[in-house]
């Protein structure tokens, strides 16, 4: 298949089960709710050494948050519901309890309640208050800038992870230019993240190491540097690949994601040194969930 | 299916006990097992059939037309559906509610929604002492759910409350909240002596400025998060509460009672 003088190998990204969450941080202004997202979103690229993968959603206008305030919509994915819980409980504690003006709320109303502020809440020392309005349970922690307002859960759902494609381009400008086309588009589909810095991934792994105490090292056969030395995935004209990772609640939110991401890298084309776009897989192994491109972007 | 509508043919010299004609209990019944039921008033046991015209057949949306004040326990333990009371109620009205709504035109008597544990009761009119409180040596109130009173309301209102939403578009009578463990009132109107007395925790939300004991300190004016929250779960209601106007979240804040645990606070309108 080719579009646009790209061609999109016949080929699929391999993804896994995960549990994921979501919660909605507000804040006086759009800047601090930011700020707040950010921190609580931070080294959280890859559950390999982060313990959860996690990125801002999308930013909510004051209409769409629970105290009508301006907001952020972030998701978080672990490879389980415990090490889910416990790294939104820490996140939450060390980022949002912590940025002025902030507040924490539910993203998901149903699934399998894990804490938010519930237990945050001891760090009221007894001055905590709770407040159960329309069916929810709410904290009001006192700190020095007034209140720290926090739902007492959200939601834990089944989610997916680690969907993906390739950006296989003439430059490295080149290659990032696409990538950056492609997030913008993803970052309109609901329910999904891309977790790396930006969006954008250019260490992208394959799984074992010629050391042993590696679970995961460089994936050589897209490193363009390697050519000539492994066995390569790459046409002598490639000089960079980059890499756009996806988690998502569904496997119909993966797959819209990656189709504008994809179109929106096609949308550049051959004129602009883009030349393939792949995807990482391990033969079917590590995951059940496979998204195949060609029929993603049939 | 037409509401089943109860209509009181005549006023009874005694009370009448009205917690057999909730919809739970006369779910499945056919109108003359209805109508042969009995209701204690003194020390008779009156037929429904003979206090009531009985007219429609739906037994989850009851109407009693023509209530007067001594139909006490109206709604009593209601679990699921609807019950609308044209007239007044008496006393014990929603008492131990469970579920379901409880509508009342006229005014209601003491202890209305006395332990009362979800659902949703809208009095019209006034409603008298001890609304929402828990029964004499009861040490808990009500656990839940939303209280609407259009008119004022008596004295202890929301005694020993534990949760839920007692929500008084008039005044309050003296000792408004006392013993209160959790839970908010909101009161539009003027409050009486001894506010939120012997109080542990819980809000009491006011748009006026109470006369307040010396047990309650000034904690300062603040902008709560949690008020825009509370206000917008209001906007279903047919109440002032939903009026936009109405809603703030600017408040000088009273804590107290410091004579108990002093967890409660006593919220005003700035």
């Amino acid at each position: 298949m080719i579009i646009n003088g790209v061609t999109i190998d016949a080929t699929f990204a391999e993804a896994f089960p995960m549990k994921a969450t979501r919660a909605i941080i507000t804040a006086q202004n759009e800047k601090w709710a930011l700020i707040s997202a950010q921190a609580m979103t931070g080294f959280a690229t890859s559950v390999i050494a982060c313990g959860c993968e996690g990125s801002i959603e999308r930013i909510l206008e004051s209409s769409e948050t629970p105290d009508g305030r301006p907001g952020v919509s972030i998701m978080i994915f672990a490879m389980g519901g415990k090490g889910l819980a416990k790294q939104l409980e820490t996140r939450a504690g060390q980022c949002v309890l912590t940025s002025p003006t902030a507040a924490l709320f539910a993203g998901i109303d149903g699934g399998i309640r894990i804490p938010l502020g519930k237990n945050l809440r001891y760090f009221g020392d007894g001055f905590q208050v709770s407040k159960q309005i329309g069916g929810k349970r709410y904290w009001r922690i006192p700190v020095m800038d007034g209140e720290f307002l926090a739902e007492a859960t959200t939601g834990q759902v089944d989610a997916i992870g680690g969907g993906n494609f390739l950006v296989l381009a003439e430059s490295q400008p080149q290659a990032l230019a696409a990538c950056e086309a492609a997030i913008e588009e993803m970052r309109k589909i609901p329910n999904v993240i891309m977790p790396f810095p930006g969006g954008v991934v250019r260490s992208g792994s394959k799984v074992g190491s010629k050391y042993k105490t590696l679970g995961a090292s460089t994936n050589d056969a897209f490193c363009p540097t390697l050519k000539g030395m492994t066995k390569t995935e790459l046409s002598p004209e490639i000089e960079s690949v980059m890499e756009i990772v996806i988690d998502g609640l569904t496997k119909e939110d993966i797959a819209k994601a990656m189709r504008v991401g994809i179109q929106a890298v096609c949308d550049l084309g051959a004129k602009n040194g883009i030349k393939r776009i792949s995807a990482g897989n391990y033969g079917g192994k590590l995951g059940p969930f496979h998204f195949h491109l060609q029929e993603i972007m049939a | 299916m037409n509401a089943l509508t109860f209509t009181l043919k005549h006023r009874t010299d005694q009370r009448v006990d009205m917690s057999p004609l909730v919809c739970h209990l006369l779910k499945d019944l056919a109108l003359a097992d209805i109508g042969a039921l009995t209701l204690q008033s003194g020390k008779r046991k009156l037929r429904v059939d003979e206090l009531f015209a009985i007219d429609g057949s739906d037994t989850q949306n009851i109407i009693i037309k023509n209530s007067v004040d001594n139909l006490d326990f109206i709604g009593k333990e209601l679990d699921g559906g609807c019950v609308s009371v044209v007239g007044d109620a008496g006393a014990y009205l929603g008492f131990g509610m469970k579920t379901g709504e409880l509508k009342v035109s006229g005014n209601a008597g003491l202890y209305a929604a006395c332990e009362m544990k979800k659902g949703y009761l809208e009095i019209a009119g006034n409603a008298g002492d001890f609304l929402g409180a828990a029964l004499p040596g009861n040490k808990m109130g009500m656990k839940g759910g939303t209280i609407l009173v259009k008119g004022n309301v008596g004295q202890r209102a929301g005694d020993h409350m534990r949760r839920g939403n007692i929500l008084i578009e008039g005044n309050a009578g003296d000792y408004c909240g006392s013993r209160m463990t959790a839970g908010t009132i909101a009161v539009m109107g003027q409050t009486g002596r001894y506010l939120g007395y012997a109080m542990r925790r819980g809000t009491l939300l006011l748009w006026n400025q109470p006369q307040l004991s010396a047990s309650f300190n000034d904690c300062g004016a603040h902008t709560l998060a949690f008020l825009p929250i509370l206000f917008a779960s209001f906007k279903p209601l047919n109440s002032r509460f939903a009026d936009a106007t109405s809603a703030f979240n600017r408040v000088q804040r009273y804590a107290g009672d410091m004579s108990e645990m002093g967890r409660g606070e006593v919220l005003v309108k700035l």
